[in-house]
């Protein structure tokens, strides 16, 4: 009698269970198609549009295959130097932004100082507001200081959309230090400057890193800033990208697209090895 | 410089306790700290010999911490003076004192192996990678941890981890070894084991040690000598048994061991009603079943089983009063003599009064 009522009991509560697991199933099989159309889709397109020679309506694949854009792309100095100049702007963006960040970070992790949370706050202003906005008085200022088409105006303008990564994940990671550790280095016998070095740093540098790839990756794809002061004398991949979509077969822009992505792609498979493989799983269970 | 003789040499020439030079050890004189407006540190004197192991001991916020950190060099004091081995220290900075210091939390290097963590302080006397790796290798045969050399301090227990932080602070051969509650973070078996180790380490070595606890039995196992401390003060300061045996205050009384506290004093063998304070320990107080002189009669209340003993509420005509006892389980109900064996008095918190009844 108590068996029956028991699996009776089992099976009533086992049929919603199976319209919730077929809702969640469905859920799932619409997110992945989703995924696939936005996002696969269009950089499989991508990607073999960049071999297509000519693709006539119906057909599912290109008519015939080619390496002719790529040829392009190699052979054409503006594009060449586009790359370079990326090259170019993206590290030295991540190291000065380093240099004048990574203080504050410590400032504003270690050190109470009056106006701390309003500086912390504003740090946000600069993406608070639309860019384009922002870019055009800061043209007017550069036309004043004369930084227009200048390595300098672009570095300011880079430097500016790295600001938040910069400061916010280091200083975070820089909170995150136990004090007790750095005393007992001082317990040790170390300097200051040496506890900073052997124990603070160390510790931080997984965020420090997170701060430092997406500093990069805001450099490197950053355009309208680029375009507005440094165009057209410095062209950069992502602002070359604008007359290539303009003036070039599509094709070339998706040879572009795809040299675009190598860096990004890189850089988050090193970053990723480095950070979930490293220290941030050890280092931070500590009490 | 001892510090570029092999660790082994002054491993092998233990000093024994009291067998020091003068000037040895530490002293601290009008210690006096304030934080917050609140007098944390209240004009402090202690001193401890060279090659002792003392204990500061008291309840949570009594300044005991504060005191430590002070001499540590974490925390700078208002006033007064701290000197070990007879130099004046106060004004130095943490990475200036000769005194090392193992933290609550230990406080290792997640990122550095086990090796790296004890080499670092001498990495940073800018040794020898080879004299390092020697003195490493020899503090960790000392505490049993050679095995676990390049081991992540993650990777290892919790006990494992607490050895490893007094390698770190051993290693240094410091003049004064600080232990910030050492074993608080323990299982209570592993608790047992690890501060028997500590003394043993300690003894061998002949450091002068100051240990901060909570724990009255770990103080009293590991010292030789308390500082019992309150509200920024040390209230009494000698050795365990003396501690236990002849308290100077009510708060050390009450604080060390158990006391049952009567209002009143204590007229042959009852108590009479009265301004003092007795403080009578429970395995003062007496039980028979027959009558023997200075006994009352008496019904017991509660038994609580304590495993190699009980503790048994009497309720006698003139107070309720707690006994340990061996032997057979009593029970509640029962009738039986209680009688005091011996009896502390106090008056303004202090000893008067230590009185025993002839049993």
């Amino acid at each position: 009698m108590a068996i029956t009522t028991g699996s009776r009991a089992a099976s009533r509560t086992r049929r919603p269970l199976t319209l919730d697991s077929i809702v969640r199933g469905a859920l799932v099989g619409l997110f992945v198609v989703l995924m696939v159309v936005f996002i696969l889709g269009p950089l499989l397109w991508l990607g073999v549009r960049a071999f297509a020679g000519n693709w006539t309506f119906p057909n599912l694949l290109p008519d015939d295959w080619t390496l002719r854009w790529w040829q392009v792309v190699v052979n054409d100095g503006a594009l060449g130097v586009a790359v370079q100049n990326s090259l170019f702007f993206a590290p030295l963006t991540v190291l000065v932004s380093a240099i004048i960040c990574l203080p504050a970070a410590y400032a504003f992790a270690r050190f109470d100082f009056p106006g701390r949370r309003f500086f912390l706050i504003s740090l946000f202003a600069t993406n608070a507001f639309p860019k384009m906005g922002l870019f055009v008085t800061l043209a007017a200022l550069f036309y004043a200081l004369n930084l227009m088409n200048s390595v300098l105006g672009i570095l300011v303008v880079h430097v500016l959309g790295t600001v938040v990564f910069m400061t916010w994940i280091p200083a975070a990671a820089f909170a995150a230090v136990p004090r007790n550790l750095e005393e007992a280095a001082r317990d040790a016998g170390a300097s200051k400057l040496r506890v900073f070095a052997s124990v603070t740093l160390p510790m931080a540098l997984p965020g420090i890193i997170v701060a430092a790839v997406m500093s990069f990756l805001a450099s490197f794809d950053e355009a309208q800033g680029t375009y507005l002061v440094g165009a057209p004398a410095f062209m950069t991949m992502p602002t070359q990208m604008y007359s290539l979509v303009l003036n070039y077969p599509t094709q070339v822009a998706a040879v572009f697209s795809i040299l675009l992505a190598i860096p990004s792609v890189a850089l988050m498979l090193v970053a990723h090895k480095h950070i979930l493989g490293g220290q941030l799983a050890e280092g931070f269970q500590i009490k | 410089m001892t510090i570029h003789e092999p660790l082994t040499e002054p491993l092998a020439g233990t000093t024994k306790p009291g067998t020091a030079a003068s000037g040895g050890g530490l002293t601290i004189r009008g210690l006096h700290k304030i934080l917050g407006g609140r007098t944390i540190i209240d004009n402090l004197d202690l001193s401890v010999k060279e090659g002792e192991l003392v204990s500061l001991l008291g309840p949570s916020g009594c300044g005991k911490t504060t005191t430590l950190r002070m001499i540590a060099g974490f925390l700078e004091p208002d006033s007064g003076s701290i000197e070990v081995e007879g130099q004046e220290v106060s004004h130095l900075g943490a990475e200036n004192r000769p005194s090392a210091m193992v933290f609550q939390n230990y406080a290792l290097w997640p990122h550095m192996t086990v090796a790296k963590n004890v080499g670092f302080p001498l990495k940073l006397r800018k040794m020898s990678k080879t004299e390092i790796k020697d003195r490493v290798e020899a503090v960790l045969e000392l505490v049993s941890l050679l095995h676990h050399k390049d081991s992540k301090p993650a990777r290892i227990s919790g006990g494992e981890q607490q050895r490893v932080a007094l390698a770190r602070a051993l290693v240094q051969e410091p003049k004064l070894l600080l232990l910030d509650e050492p074993l608080s973070n323990l299982d209570a078996k592993l608790r047992v084991k690890v501060r028997e180790d500590i003394r043993k380490i300690q003894q061998e070595l002949g450091i002068t040690t100051v240990i901060v606890t909570h724990d009255q039995e770990e103080a009293m196992s590991m010292s030789d000598r308390i500082a019992v401390m309150n509200a920024g003060k040390i209230e009494q300061y000698s050795t365990p048994e003396a501690l236990y045996a002849r308290p100077e205050t009510e708060f050390v009384a009450t604080f060390i061991g158990s006391m049952n506290r009567v209002e009143g004093s204590l007229n042959n063998g009852l108590i009479a009603r009265g301004e003092d304070i007795l403080g009578i320990r429970p395995e003062d107080v007496i039980l028979a079943d027959a009558p023997f002189a200075g006994a009352v009669p008496a019904t017991v209340e509660r038994v609580v089983p304590r495993g190699h003993f009980q503790e048994v509420y009497v309720r006698r005509a003139d107070a309720q009063l707690r006994s340990f006892v061996s032997g057979e389980l009593m029970q509640p109900g029962q009738q039986t003599y209680a009688g005091i064996r011996k009896a502390m008095t106090f008056r303004d918190g202090r000893l008067v009064e230590e009185k025993g009844a002839a049993l």
